[in-house]
């Protein structure tokens, strides 16, 4: 990292002094001054930088809460209404803390959504998507864990049900669940091993994958709706010639998201902040209770696909593996798909489709795992949709390493639709 | 923006061809300044969380002290905002001698009208006489001083006339929370406002009738 004698010097005398000893400047200028990210980003790129700002939210509005928050069983439950009732705008804090939690996932799912458009996650930057799927998973326990620690009814009878999924691995299964509770049911100890690792452990994790996330991504360059590489078009300077400075024009640009964001997310949090108890679900609002489980049992949207597809499957054994499988596959779609068109503005008509299925197939059986399933026929169309979801990628490689797809040519230069 | 030639030829400012640095300017400074109020729109929230919640406001509500069992000469110590209240029923000995340590004392006629209601501004510094009613709060760094009643030497004042000293930088005050010159501690001890509900009990936290 030493600077070149040649290299770029702030004009502040104080600021040149500090670049000589840490070219702290000279990177923050490289990184957005100087990181060049392709003209034609549509709304589908609003997502990363959505993401960043809901990840800063829930560090602020969690070390308040914590504040106030006692994470212990006997207490845990009264704490989160001090914070309701008695901390001033306490209420507005854990709000945006809890409305934040899911719009996180919407806003997750919609920038994994923009990789497959795009191909994003393909070569030259699957390691980026991979280093993305360990923040969804970094995401997963911690949004998990989060919901743990209200102690209400499904705080309880969640964690009891996801912790027991671990009781599913052969042999050790019953000992790994009763070292994860510390005890032989979700307990005292339980919630305050839970309360560490979401407010420090998985936070640090985040940040740190976050930070090579972007790494990797300023490593190879942003792709783009045309899904071509900028870097093979250069000017004589150097620069990409479809390719604009990130700061200023994607800070703003990004900006004007961010403000529609935010509307969006004031109504709820003002508004609506149980979402329909879709993003706080009304048996939380009782107290846990070890002896009794709620009638309707299921955890958070943002978990309910995968959920789903467990409670279809009739073997403990065989749904575990399924569940885990559902998320581990999404590591390997970079090598799965072969196809070496990017955009699906230029793939064949067969991923268009695929991916639109693939789709509808998540958000169906999201809808299904977060029903009551008294009705049997649910049980047998999530079986159906769980063999969509695995033969989506199955059709794909096939469809990719035999050649069957018929794409179309790829444009040297980014196309701008104006 | 004088290193970004090439962004002012992809992106010509206008039919000109020629940026309008004031137009752009005013629009930068006012989204500043909109985002600028919003930020600290956002930001007064979680500084007022820090303010004391309702329950510590609950629990800072007056409490009535019943001071019948207290003997001439002892202190007790109550509670009120968590804070250590003393009550002293004072000997007549003690009381006489409070006028004679004056030119020791850095206030002693109490000209500092934020260490005690005004209808404690005496001589005594409490309604009646003999009955001290003090936050026992050392005015330096906040530690609580201990009760020395005797009027006897001192390994601290050999001239003792009853009083309190502080434990932790050696401030010492007299019978009436008084502080003496040439300790660390800057002012008199505070007096909470407070009221006789009768003649046994203590109401801390409110003024009496018709006191402001």
């Amino acid at each position: 990292m030493a600077a070149a004698p040649d290299a770029w010097k702030p004009r502040n005398k104080a600021l040149v002094w500090i670049e000589d000893r840490l070219p702290i400047f000279g990177f923050l200028r490289e990184h957005t001054i100087e990181y060049y990210a392709p003209k034609n980003f549509n709304f589908m790129y609003f997502f990363g930088s959505l993401a960043l700002l809901i990840l800063v939210n829930q560090i602020i509005t969690g070390i308040f809460l914590a504040m106030n928050f006692n994470p212990s069983a006997a207490d845990a439950f009264a704490s989160i209404q001090y914070i309701m009732r008695d901390v001033q705008w306490g209420w507005l804090i854990r709000y945006m803390h809890t409305t934040g939690a899911s719009l996180f996932f919407v806003v997750v799912y919609l920038h994994m959504f923009r990789a497959l458009m795009y191909g994003s996650h393909k070569q030259p930057r699957e390691l980026l998507w991979v280093i993305g799927m360990l923040i969804y998973l970094a995401l997963m326990a911690e949004a998990f864990m989060g919901y743990v620690l209200p102690w209400g009814q499904m705080s309880f009878w969640g964690a009891k049900v996801i912790i027991s999924l671990f009781g599913a691995v052969p042999v050790i299964g019953n000992k790994l669940v009763e070292w994860i509770m510390g005890d032989f049911l979700p307990a005292d100890a339980t919630l305050n091993r839970f309360f560490a690792l979401h407010v420090i452990a998985l936070p640090l994790v985040l940040l740190l994958l976050v930070v090579l996330h972007l790494g990797a991504l300023h490593t190879s360059g942003s792709n783009n709706p045309d899904g071509i590489e900028i870097k093979q078009h250069k000017g004589a300077d150097g620069k990409p010639l479809d390719g604009i400075p990130f700061h200023p024009y994607y800070t703003v640009k990004d900006l004007v998201g961010v403000g529609f964001f935010l509307i969006i997310a004031a109504f709820i949090i003002f508004y609506q902040p149980t979402f329909f108890g879709l993003f706080l679900e009304h048996d939380n609002y009782i107290p846990a209770n070890p002896l009794v489980t709620p009638a309707a049992i299921h955890p958070v949207w943002y978990f309910t696909p995968f959920y789903a597809m467990l409670r279809s499957i009739p073997s403990k054994g065989l749904g575990v593996l399924t569940l885990f499988s559902a998320i581990a596959v999404l590591f390997f779609l970079p090598w799965i798909d072969r196809s070496k068109v990017k955009s699906m503005r230029y793939r064949g008509a067969g991923y268009k489709i695929a991916l639109a299925v693939f789709a509808l197939t998540f958000i169906w059986l999201g809808k299904i795992g977060i029903g009551e399933s008294t009705w049997i026929g649910d049980t047998y169309i999530a079986r159906a949709l769980t063999a969509v979801y695995f033969v989506f990628f199955l059709f794909l490689w096939a469809y990719t390493y035999f050649g069957w797809e018929k794409t179309k040519p790829v444009p040297e230069r980014v196309t701008m639709h104006e | 923006m004088a290193h970004s030639n090439e962004i002012a030829l992809q992106h010509p400012g206008g039919e000109s061809g020629e940026v309008d640095h004031g137009r752009r300017r005013f629009l930068t400074v006012t989204t500043a300044v909109v985002g600028g109020a919003g930020v600290v729109a956002a930001a007064l929230p979680f500084i007022k969380s820090w303010e004391p919640s309702a329950r510590a406001l609950a629990a800072g509500a007056p409490v009535t002290i019943d001071i019948s069992k207290i003997e001439s000469g002892q202190m007790v110590r109550f509670a009120w905002r968590s804070l250590p209240i003393f009550v002293v029923n004072r000997t007549k000995e003690q009381l006489a001698d409070l006028p004679s340590l004056d030119p020791r004392l850095r206030d002693p006629h109490c000209k500092e009208t934020s260490q005690q209601p005004a209808y404690c501004q005496n001589t005594w510094r409490s309604i009646k006489p003999e009955w001290l009613v003090m936050i026992g709060i050392c005015t330096h760094l906040g530690c609580v001083p201990d009760y020395y009643g005797q009027i006897k030497p001192e390994p601290f004042d050999p001239h003792w006339k009853g009083g309190f000293f502080c434990p932790c930088h050696k401030s010492r005050y007299d019978v009436a929370g008084r502080v003496f010159q040439g300790v660390p501690a800057p002012l008199n001890m505070v007096i909470p406002p407070y009221h006789y509900i009768d003649d046994t009990h203590v109401r801390i936290g409110v003024n009496p009738k018709g006191a402001a």
